[in-house]
């Protein structure tokens, strides 16, 4: 009999934390199956976020370094630019990355560091409760937007992607969603490419990935799994955003 | 050894690239630009050296993070404002217990405050700064030649405890230019075993402050004092000046001891017999010499460009042993000698 499915060697095999439903832990996986793919576990090190991804390096069976909430992207840096050999990746959640990360993550981005961002955007704050997101979605409900998101009041949804793409540092940024099997493939083969593109010293690559959060969303996973394609990819819409070509050296 | 007339920021800056630092991110704020600036302009030239010039303070002291983690001997510097936007990095450097040097030449503050040397910072400095429970090793240089000594002196340091070391200078120590000999740095002595470079064929680690079950972030909040007692113990630094049948004794550090040395020598010359003693470490705290100190003299002044706060070390150091009292000129004025013999005077008398 041919074995078609497995679990990922630099997958640990722990029980997840992470409610049902919840899209982490798929993404952990697909970074799991890049990173086995690629044979690059020895040479891969991660950057977790604060948030609910904080306990990551329970899951993930490479070194892992810890950063302080928004500071991946500066990590990662640091990491990077020391060990430029290395697979380096930074795992961030959307307030990580678009509130309180903005900054870090902007200039990495134009710097053209050669790191991996795994941005997941699941429109809210999940581990601290549900409140409002930067990526939440104008109407959306929040324990921090009662009412639903305003606009004139709390703000736009950020395309953060979009965003970064208009960077001259940035290599490749893809969004994609884990919310049927087909996207599910499709979000590893991205995760994989930006990986590859990463090996190659393109540049700065990203992949973001919609992430159903139905604890917060208040859904069940099946609900949450068809409101991630009738509703938010509407405002952040999926594909690819940017791509440069593979293993275009990006300028010092 | 060549002696070369070289400033501050430019000694702290040659001495740490000398020492074998090859990590530097930073961002500009005075008085401390001349220190980015020499990495920017000869760090890169060094065998795998890096600078970045960040886009805050609060991602250099980050990369700075990582680049540690990653087996880099790193450095940032900056200046107060920026020093507290750093913060919340030296908290997460010394929760993982990774080595870096933090350089702090002060301004005046709070807020804005200027960019006139000051010393405002002490108490930010040795409380530990962030938020936890937690210490930072604080150097404080009183001359250009002790800068360039106790760059090289933080990384051993800070290697050798695994932990973040802050060298508390001012906007003078950093601008002013005086005669340096390079020391020899020691050869760096940091176990591999520390240092995060990918788990190759083996088991993978993580390092992180989280630690969300209490005891066990009980226990290593133990096992950081049990660190910190060791080190309390073995690196108080500090010099005595003309402490020899002196009946008061000035109590100050960096460049206001040096301002302190020039009033003493001038008043000595009048036969007041008045003395230094120069915390060199300010966490940790010499408190011990105070004590010896005060079992012959019973009168104690504390000196500082502040509104007094390594003065609460001091009265805690002598607990009541000796009469303590206070002369500090805070918001970037620098006294002259003269001025601080005058006001030595008046409390010589007392």
């Amino acid at each position: 009999m041919k074995k078609v499915f497995a679990r990922p060697t630099s997958l640990k095999d722990t029980p997840f934390h992470y409610c049902a439903g919840c899209g982490h832990s798929i993404t952990h996986r697909l970074i799991c199956d890049a990173v086995d793919q690629l044979g690059i576990r020895g040479i891969t090190i991660g950057v977790p976020p604060a948030g609910c991804a904080v306990l990551a390096y329970n899951y993930f069976d490479f070194d892992m370094l810890e950063a302080p909430h928004g500071r991946g992207c500066a990590v990662a840096t640091g990491i990077k630019r020391t060990l430029p050999d290395r697979v380096v990746f930074s795992y961030q959640g959307d307030g990580d990355l678009a509130a309180i990360g903005t900054a870090e993550t902007f200039h990495a981005a134009n710097r053209g560091e050669n790191i991996t961002v795994i941005f997941i955007n699941n429109a809210v704050y999940g581990m601290t409760g549900g409140q409002m997101a930067p990526t939440t979605l104008l109407g959306m409900t929040s324990t921090t937007s009662p009412p639903g998101r305003s606009a004139p009041l709390d703000g736009h949804p950020i395309r953060m992607s979009e965003i970064l793409a208009r960077l001259d540092g940035t290599a490749y940024i893809e969004r994609c969603a884990v919310n049927s099997p087909q996207n599910i493939l499709r979000a590893g083969r991205a995760i994989r490419k930006a990986f590859q593109y990463q090996m190659d010293g393109a540049g700065f690559t990203l992949i973001e990935v919609l992430s159903q959060c139905p604890t917060n969303w208040k859904m069940t996973a099946a609900e949450s799994c068809r409101w991630v394609d009738e509703v938010m990819a509407k405002t952040f819409p999926v594909g690819v955003i940017k791509d440069i070509g593979k293993g275009e050296k990006h300028a010092d | 050894m060549d002696k070369i007339l070289i400033s501050g920021n430019w000694a702290c800056g040659e001495a740490a690239i000398r020492a074998g630092c090859r990590f530097y991110a930073g961002y500009p704020i005075t008085p401390q630009n001349e220190l980015t600036e020499y990495m920017a302009e000869h760090m890169r030239q060094a065998e795998n050296g890096t600078f970045i010039q960040a886009e805050s303070e609060i991602a250099a002291v980050n990369m700075v993070l990582g680049a540690s983690a990653a087996g880099a001997r790193a450095m940032t510097s900056s200046s107060s404002p920026g020093i507290s936007l750093k913060q919340e990095g030296i908290s997460a450097l010394a929760a993982d217990e990774l080595p870096a040097v933090i350089v702090n030449m002060m301004r005046g503050g709070p807020g804005l405050g200027n960019i006139l040397p000051s010393q405002g910072d002490y108490y930010q400095a040795t409380r530990g700064g962030g938020h936890g429970d937690y210490r930072t090793i604080v150097l404080a240089p009183a001359s250009v030649q002790e800068l360039a000594d106790l760059t090289m002196e933080a990384f051993d340091l800070a290697d050798a405890y695994r932990n973040p070391v802050m060298i508390l200078g001012d906007g003078m120590t950093g601008q002013m230019m005086e005669p340096v000999v390079f020391g020899k740095p020691r050869p760096r002595r940091y176990s591999e075993k520390y240092v995060l470079k990918g788990c190759g064929a083996g088991k993978s680690r993580f390092v992180r402050g989280l630690i969300l079950d209490a005891l066990r972030m009980e226990e290593h909040n133990w096992k950081l004092v049990r660190k910190y007692n060791v080190i309390a113990q073995k690196e108080v630094r500090f010099e005595t000046f003309r402490t020899d049948n002196a009946k008061l004794v000035i109590i100050a550090y960096g460049i206001a001891a040096r301002i302190a040395k020039g009033a003493i020598n001038r008043l000595r010359d009048s036969g007041y017999r008045v003395g230094l003693i120069r915390p060199i470490t300010l966490w940790p705290f010499p408190a011990q010499i105070l004590r010896d100190t005060a079992e012959r003299i019973g009168n104690f002044l504390v000196f500082e460009m502040s509104t007094g706060q390594m003065l609460d070390d001091v009265k805690l150091a002598l607990d009541g042993r000796a009469r303590v009292s206070f002369y500090g000129r805070p918001g970037g004025v620098v006294p002259t000698p003269a001025e601080l013999a005058k006001a030595i005077v008046q409390e010589y008398q007392r």
